[in-house]
């Protein structure tokens, strides 16, 4: 207990330098915390550019307008793009106008209405979060888990059944448990990969996928089978879950932000605190990034490999829990948009580590939700979205691409890409 | 004359770092230069500047007289300079002729490889230079030396008249470098100029015609191999005088602190590493274990150490039976082990010093409190760790793999002989260090030895083993076939014995112990 300042700040600069994972020659912490995340940062920056353009180079109505005269083309040009992005400010994250006056009138309902965007962002944000944390944290234990959708699966089928088929529970009780039935459920398909890895050496990307479609077609038989709602007349999906199994919501319909995403804040800080401040999340990461110093140093590789692709599966079975508890609340095919394949690019968009998760769920949260708005305002397919989500991760692969537009120097070395690298066993 | 290459102040600066500092520098056609200097001395970022992988900063580079301006190998190779890598740049699974030919290719109609001039062209050039190879052999049957030909015949082949040798002895066996050094001789008497760079002196001494030593960026001198001597240029190297030799006084070693009986290895092809050694380590002695790579002794090291699983006989440490002990428990009983390849086992190169520092101990008290780590505790232990064994690093934070080969290997001597060990296996611990680390690093293992700790060294540098062992085994195919005390071994003997002459077969040096032989 003595100088707690000081220790606090060692410790911060130890995260520090964790979270940017880039050699700092001096004592440059703040420095070489920007190097790290400027690439993210204008590859948003030149993904919203590079989707600007392609707004304005598909809009009929501009064309129109070229042919009028040269100027009216031009106009029309910067005008589409700033509808579709006031649309996609505005639908992600609310009206700053309509807030004030909301704030202003006190009127309880017009706040919440609102401020509805925002939240809304946050409630898309969540599966992300979990989903992009299952990626992360295989990728530090230097496992490629690709199975987090069939994973997301799994876990969104053990949470609705632990959610409709017992009764009587509090809700203090049956939520967690549904919910930790779901991550059970992840972990699970997890393990079947982590224990082909660590005993016969079958790569872990082959078998997720491959345990990605065993869930799909799994999943579907269970719910046109064993969980099949009574009276759904063949359709595929399961009864509703009991009130007592669901995440509560903060407000009343319309609006459905919940407690999900402060369970994804709070799992993010927990994996965090796992990798970065114990002994078994420093474990994971000599295991993930050289296996033979780990070996040397004692660990056993086999059970850590297989602990790593557990809990990595787990993450992906909080996702799918988490739709079916707190929005879905019955579980049907359509349960994930890609969820589980997007969550790759959030690790590496994020550079690995919870926080930069959080943040690149929250983006991709939030360009998802604007986008459904602008495709009603302007009637710009909510595809473009998906294309700048594209450029994004591109730049953020090819940060050769960024450097050259804006001519930075290179830093020493690429962290991120060798981490993905190494995933195909070149860190073996 | 004019020189065949000038660098007129050539300068690199690196963030925080001059890397080059004005260097000047003069190649004559038809000689050898020897560019001495320590790991990090920015020898290796001058060479790359002149093969086009760097842009200098400021200076000019001069072929024969004429400026020329290198923006990437393309243009080196242009200009006729050619660099033979530390680490070789061929396809393994190519023939001699298509490594040769990448890049380079001739072609018959319509676009096809025209393999028989190419080969042709190679048999010519390994003839007129005597470099021996099979121009239709798999780069990958080769052994490491004649990989190295084949590499300098690329060279040739694009009729290079500059060639740049990086460290090139570092992979070699002791008679694959005295090969070498006839092949560059042989080099610049047909008119080729070579520049050698090395840190090795014996090697410089033997071969260069002149000698540039460069220190911090910047070169401190000039001079020939008539004028200068191992110590006088380990001296300028290093910026002050070095001992080359550790002084160590005669002690009686103490109990025996481990011991191994009939111990056999075969590895996963069941083939059989390790044939039946027997022998024991003592409290206060330091075994070196000699012989030629490959003979069994990195199997010996896993077998101490818990890292590879023993078939057959018996090991011992402090008394307990440790045969099929895991590698945590074997280091809980007080051994350490400084592993042959720091890089690949011995550090995580992206994780900071100070986790490098504790990799064997982080899970216990007192950098860790049940499952939580107590960085505070590790990054306090580091900087004590840092300033005692004189790491040069920035701070505790800092990545290893951005410190040189010196100081990483400082890093694993800091952790393992900082413990309170009383048995050390060491292999190799110097590999590929100069001289200034290695003085070091011998110090400091000669100190724990006079503690009365039991260490075994294993290494194949003759020299290193010669100079801090008190007993010497001698490993040949897996066995070893003989223990000789320090006292009776010299250069020319032990070398006899890791050629696999046994002892019954040779006159002892001393002749006090001649063994009879009847044939």
């Amino acid at each position: 207990m003595k100088k707690p300042d000081l220790e606090k700040q060692d410790a911060g600069k130890v995260v520090l330098q964790e979270l940017t994972d880039s050699p700092s020659k001096k004592n440059h912490e703040k420095k070489s915390f920007w190097m790290s995340i400027r690439i993210p940062i204008l590859a948003i920056v030149t993904g919203l550019v590079f989707g600007a353009f392609l707004i304005g180079v598909t809009s009929t109505r501009m064309y129109a307008a070229f042919g009028t005269s040269f100027g009216a083309g031009i106009a029309e040009f910067f005008k589409e793009i700033a509808t579709a992005y006031t649309a996609l400010f505005q639908g992600s994250i609310g009206n700053p106008s309509a807030m004030i006056s909301a704030l202003q009138s006190g009127n309880q309902v017009a706040i919440r209405e609102a401020f509805n965007p925002f939240l809304e962002s946050l409630v898309q944000s969540t599966p992300y979060i979990f989903a992009g944390l299952a990626v992360a944290l295989g990728f530090r234990a230097g496992l490629f888990n690709i199975g987090v959708e069939g994973q997301l699966f799994i876990g969104a089928a053990a949470a609705t059944y632990v959610g409709y088929s017992i009764t009587g529970l509090p809700q203090y009780i049956h939520m967690p448990l549904a919910f930790l039935a779901g991550a059970l459920g992840g972990a699970l398909w997890g393990f079947v990969p982590g224990i082909l890895k660590a005993t016969t050496g079958g790569h872990e990307v082959i078998n997720t996928i491959m345990m990605n479609w065993i869930a799909f077609r799994f999943t579907e038989w269970l719910l046109s089978g064993p969980m099949n709602r009574p009276g759904a007349g063949g359709m595929p999906i399961s009864p509703l879950i009991q009130p007592s199994a669901e995440i509560p919501k903060f407000f009343q319909s319309p609006i459905r932000f919940n407690l999900g995403f402060f369970i994804a804040l709070f799992v993010a800080c927990l994996v965090w605190w796992l990798l970065f401040k114990t002994t078994w999340g420093l474990n994971l990461r000599l295991v993930g990034t050289n296996p033979r110093a780990a070996k040397y140093a004692g660990l056993n590789i086999i059970s850590i490999t297989v602990i790593g692709m557990v809990l990595s599966g787990a993450l992906a079975g909080m996702a799918g829990a988490n739709q079916i508890l707190a929005l879905n609340h019955s579980m049907a095919l359509g349960l994930s948009s890609g969820y589980g394949y997007d969550s790759i690019a959030l690790a590496l968009l994020g550079n690995n580590h919870p926080l930069g998760v959080v943040l690149a769920s929250i983006l991709f949260g939030t360009l998802r939700n604007g986008a459904t708005k602008m495709m009603v305002v302007s009637q710009i397919p909510i595809d473009i979205i998906s294309i700048v989500q594209a450029f994004i991760v591109m730049f953020v692969a090819a940060p050769a691409i960024i450097r050259a537009i804006y001519r930075l120097r290179k830093p020493e070395k690429e962290e991120a890409t060798a981490v993905f690298l190494s995933g195909w066993g070149g860190g073996k | 004359m004019t020189p065949i290459l000038q660098l007129k102040g050539i300068t690199k600066r690196f963030p925080g770092v001059l890397a080059n500092d004005h260097i000047d520098l003069t190649l004559n056609q038809g000689e050898i230069l020897a560019l001495l200097g320590e790991n990090g001395a920015g020898k290796t970022t001058l060479m790359n500047i002149l093969y086009g992988l760097y842009q200098p900063d400021e200076g000019e580079i001069l072929v024969k007289g004429q400026p020329i301006k290198v923006s990437s190998p393309t243009d080196a190779i242009n200009a006729g300079i050619g660099m033979v890598h530390q680490h070789f740049m061929l396809i393994p699974v190519f023939t001699v002729t298509e490594n040769v030919m990448l890049g380079d290719e001739s072609l018959k109609v319509a676009g096809f490889l025209d393999r028989p001039t190419a080969a042709k062209k190679i048999k010519e050039i390994s003839e007129q230079y005597s470099l021996e190879v099979n121009p239709d052999e798999y780069v990958r049957d080769l052994p490491v030396g004649v990989q190295q030909r084949v590499e300098i015949i690329k060279l040739l082949y694009r009729e290079a008249e500059i060639l740049i040798f990086d460290e090139p002895t570092a992979v070699l066996t002791p008679h694959e470098a005295n090969e070498l050094f006839d092949i560059m001789r042989g080099l610049v008497k047909k008119g080729k100029s070579i520049i050698f760079i090395t840190h090795k002196l014996r090697e410089v001494l033997e071969v260069a015609d002149r000698i540039m030593v460069i220190r911090r960026g910047a070169v401190v001198g000039e001079t020939t191999p008539a004028e200068a001597d191992m110590k006088k240029l380990a001296s300028m190297m290093v910026g002050r005088e070095v001992q080359l030799v550790v002084s160590k006084v005669h002690k009686e070693p103490g109990p025996v602190v481990a011991a191994v009986q009939d111990l056999v290895v075969a590895d996963a092809t069941n083939q059989i590493m390790i044939d039946q050694i027997s022998f024991d380590v003592r409290a206060g002695e330091i075994v070196g274990v000699a012989g030629v790579q490959g003979n069994g002794q990195t199997e010996l090291v896993e077998a101490l150490t818990g890292l590879v699983k023993i078939t057959s006989g018996k090991v011992t440490l402090l008394g307990e039976d440790i045969t099929h002990a895991t590698p945590r428990h074997i280091t809980k009983l007080g051994s350490a082990h400084v592993p042959e390849d720091r890089q690949r086992d011995g550090l995580v190169l992206p994780f900071p010093v100070a986790e490098n520092l504790v990799l064997c101990t982080y899970h216990n008290s007192p950098f860790a409190k049940g499952v939580i780590l107590q960085y505070d505790k590790i990054v306090s232990t580091a900087e004590e760790l840092i300033k005692d064994f004189d790491i040069r690093t920035p701070n505790a934070y800092t990545q290893v793999g951005s410190l040189s080969g010196g100081n990483q290997q400082k890093v694993i001597i800091a952790r393992e002989l900082s413990r309170p060990i009383k048995f050390l296996v060491a292999s190799q611990p110097t590999r590929g260090l100069d001289v200034g680390s290695i003085e070091y690093i011998h110090k400091r293992i000669v100190q724990k030895r006079d503690e009365g700790c039991a260490i075994l060294l294993v290494s194949p540098e003759l020299d290193e083993i010669l100079e801090l062992s008190d007993r010497i085994a001698v490993m040949f195919r897996g066995k070893i076939i003989a223990i000789v005390p320090s006292e009776d071994a010299t250069k020319e003997y032990i070398g006899l014995l890791m050629a696999g002459i046994t002892p019954e077969t040779i006159e002892k040096p001393t002749g006090k112990t001649v063994v009879e032989t009847t044939f």
